[in-house]
């Protein structure tokens, strides 16, 4: 007896749909429950942001970074102040680069919580998402006692940092730090050591070397897939060079490490804060910029690697106050073309999980 | 305390008397009627006082305060939540199956009022006192799957439709488990009749004796009523709400009632099968007792289902094919050999 062909059928997932993360749209084709093709759709929140530089000074864009990746604004500010920074030649105080990093690497720690908590919460792991969203209010908190706002945190200035941090910062993020292990642990055992999640994880969404290599694929995604790949280590900015970390690469190429290696991650980003905390020194934290920015003709590109991956500003000058043009590299926008790659041949739960864990935030994707 | 234990009974037989002849058919139809109707109250209290408990004990397992602003501590949430989906318009999509659509959330709501009217909930408290009771129930339980099918098929939607088979499948793998669970406890009191059932566990609750079927029927039960770590039906992240996906309003609420009244029936069957149904030490009356005993299942299958991450399709049909039916005839073997055994000593013995 041959085996019975279903008919296949077409399933439309998002752009409102419970398992989307943010406006992602992808028309999901499968025969019984077997994936056969992936089609995604993204755009639904294209605002124009390159374009909209050409018309803003170089400082009045640095809002506009804080809505790429919403879930780590701290890093798209760097990376873009940095370039303008690097374009214009200015040197930043010390103290600045150390504020930098322990937001940026507290930035990391929250996008990461997010990503672990919707990872878990795409399989139904209700408990495991309230956990991540408890803790990483605290970090919240500390960008609100700073820069006023939790999300889209503007704490970045082009020559420093906006202002200086509130006295009760410190012992907060202190107390932060003393409970994380704890956290981990927690999510360790009620997710990650889950018998049901690991079943739905292991083994399923293979990711090849070669393929996520082929893709230009960045961040986690790849260092999952046994690649070590980290801008922090291979083309250190700011003062990365200046502390001892490790880059975690799992072998696995699966859904699961590409889940547990934000979780060693939030290790070593707790890890680096520890440093910055040490050795940061007093001192001013902006340094003398013109009122009015003219950088020099000529261009830049600057990258960082930000939560998902390799994030770029590639900035091009023509001497006047606003940049002549803008490009921004973002990582998932490349990491979410590996979805329909990869899918076909999987269960639709199992690529509900997949695209969990390419970790997209439809604010970088789209642009 | 015998005198509570009796109200009840008291009372029915009371009404009863009313009639001049307390066995004339119409002092039974007046008493099925009484009957019937406790238990629509049952469910729908059941309903009203289960969904705001889940919701509460979600907020405590994931650390959120849950809905506290309507009434003391929220305690008034669903009665305006339901008084909401009154208000709401009831749409039938164009494309769809009108008579089967619109008849499936009946039968859903109808199903665990069936189900519970065999259910001894105290001394001589049985709605309909049946000496198959078991079959009945199992019967009876057994129609949900079509309701969901009729359901997911009537909408004419992809959602609706791919969880109407998840249904089907995983309804119909489960129902074996489930089955043979049962008749293990069946061997050992040789009635199928649950007022008997409860009555032999006087000394002792069947969980004892029987510990694997009662983990079998816990987790088949979970199963069969489709919540989590079970509810591929239903799964939101993946096909928004499965079957109930195109439902509004009263209709979709129907539903919600059927599935905690599903529930509660599971779990009055899991009290009255294995925890001694409403046996208990005699400090408090026997409806007391099993009501909760009905509550600590409950609490257990709302635990389960905020803590466990959804299972995928093909692990579900292996845990019921590869894992809880070998289990169960397992049991059903030991059982067997356990009561051959019992007897041989009882006649060495005697």
């Amino acid at each position: 007896m041959t085996l019975e062909r279903t008919e296949e059928l077409a399933l439309n997932l998002g752009p409102q749909h419970p398992s989307m993360h943010g406006v992602f749209r992808m028309v999901a084709h499968f025969d019984g429950e077997i994936i056969t093709k992936i089609d995604p759709k993204i755009g639904y929140l294209h605002r124009g942001l390159e374009k909209l530089a050409e018309s803003r000074t170089y400082a009045q864009f640095i809002p506009y970074t804080d809505r790429l990746d919403y879930l780590a604004a701290p890093h798209n500010n760097m990376a873009y102040v940095q370039a303008v920074e690097k374009l214009a030649n200015i040197q930043i105080p010390e103290r600045a680069e150390y504020l930098r990093v322990i937001f940026a690497e507290l930035a990391r720690i929250a996008s990461h919580l997010v990503f672990i908590g919707s990872l878990a919460l795409d399989m139904a792991g209700w408990t495991a998402w309230g956990y991540c969203f408890r803790d990483r209010e605290r970090i919240l908190d500390l960008f609100e006692m700073t820069a006023g706002s939790r999300l889209t945190v503007n704490a970045m200035r082009i020559g420093g940092f906006s202002q200086e941090v509130p006295d009760e910062f410190w012992p907060a993020l202190k107390s932060f730090l003393d409970d994380l292990p704890e956290m981990l642990e927690e999510y360790q055992g009620i997710f990650y050591g889950n018998e049901i999640a690991m079943g739905r994880m292991k083994s399923v969404g293979i990711l090849t070397k070669e393929d996520a290599a082929n893709f230009s694929t960045t961040g986690p995604v790849l260092r999952a897939s046994g690649v070590k790949h980290d801008l922090r280590k291979d083309a250190p900015y700011g003062i990365y060079d200046r502390f001892e970390f490790d880059v975690p690469v799992l072998y696995g190429c699966d859904s699961y490490d590409r889940g547990l290696i934000r979780l060693l991650e939030i290790k070593e980003s707790a890890k680096i804060i520890r440093q910055a905390m040490r050795d940061i020194p007093e001192g001013p934290i902006m340094a003398k910029v013109p009122k009015v920015l003219k950088p020099p003709v000529g261009e830049v590109y600057h990258a960082v690697e930000n939560p998902k991956g390799e994030l770029g500003f590639y900035l091009v000058s023509d001497g006047s106050t606003k940049p002549a043009r803008l490009r921004i590299r973002s990582a998932t926008f490349i990491n979410i073309q590996l979805l329909p790659a990869i899918s076909p041949g999987w269960k639709i739960q199992d690529v509900i999980a997949i695209f969990a864990t390419l970790d997209a935030v439809l604010g970088e994707v789209d642009k | 305390m015998d005198a509570l234990n009796k109200l009840p009974l008291n009372i029915a037989a009371a009404i009863r008397g009313l009639f001049g002849d307390p066995h004339s058919i119409w002092a039974d139809l007046t008493m099925t009627v009484i009957g019937i109707v406790l238990v629509i109250v049952l469910i729908v209290l059941a309903a009203l006082i289960l969904i705001l408990l889940e919701r509460k004990i979600g907020g405590w397992a994931s650390q959120r305060p849950g809905p506290n602003r309507l009434g003391p501590r929220g305690w008034f949430q669903t009665i305006a939540d339901a008084l909401k989906l009154l208000g709401k318009e009831d749409v039938t999509p164009a494309e769809a199956d009108r008579f089967i659509f619109k008849i499936a959330p009946m039968i859903v709501f109808a199903l665990p009022m069936m189900t519970l009217a065999v259910i001894p909930f105290g001394m001589g408290m049985v709605p309909i006192d049946l000496d198959l009771g078991i079959m009945y129930y199992l019967a009876i339980s057994a129609i949900s799957t079509l309701a969901l099918l009729m359901a997911g098929w009537g909408s004419n939607s992809n959602y609706s439709m791919l969880g109407g088979m998840r249904a089907v499948a995983q309804m119909i793998s489960y129902e074996i488990p489930l089955i043979f669970s049962l008749l293990g406890v069946v061997m050992i009191t040789q009635t199928f009749s649950l007022s008997k059932i409860v009555e032999a566990q006087s000394t002792i609750p069947f969980v004892v004796i029987q510990p694997i079927a009662f983990v079998i029927y816990f987790i088949a039960g979970i199963a069969e009523v489709n919540r989590a770590p079970f509810d591929l039906v239903e799964a939101d992240q993946e096909i928004v709400a499965g079957p109930f996906t195109e439902y509004t309003g009263l209709r979709w609420g129907l539903f919600f009632l059927g599935e905690y009244g599903n529930m509660t029936a599971v779990a009055a069957l899991i009290t009255t099968m294995f925890l001694g149904g409403w046996q208990g030490p005699g400090f408090l009356p026997g409806i007391v007792w099993f009501f909760l005993k009905v509550g600590i299942i409950i609490f257990l299958m709302m635990w389960i289902r905020w803590t466990f991450p959804r299972m995928r399709i093909d692990h579900l049909m292996g845990l019921a094919w590869k894992v809880l039916l070998p289990l169960s005839l397992l049991n059903i073997l030991l059982t067997g050999l356990g009561i051959y055994i019992y007897q041989y000593v009882l006649r060495i013995g005697g």
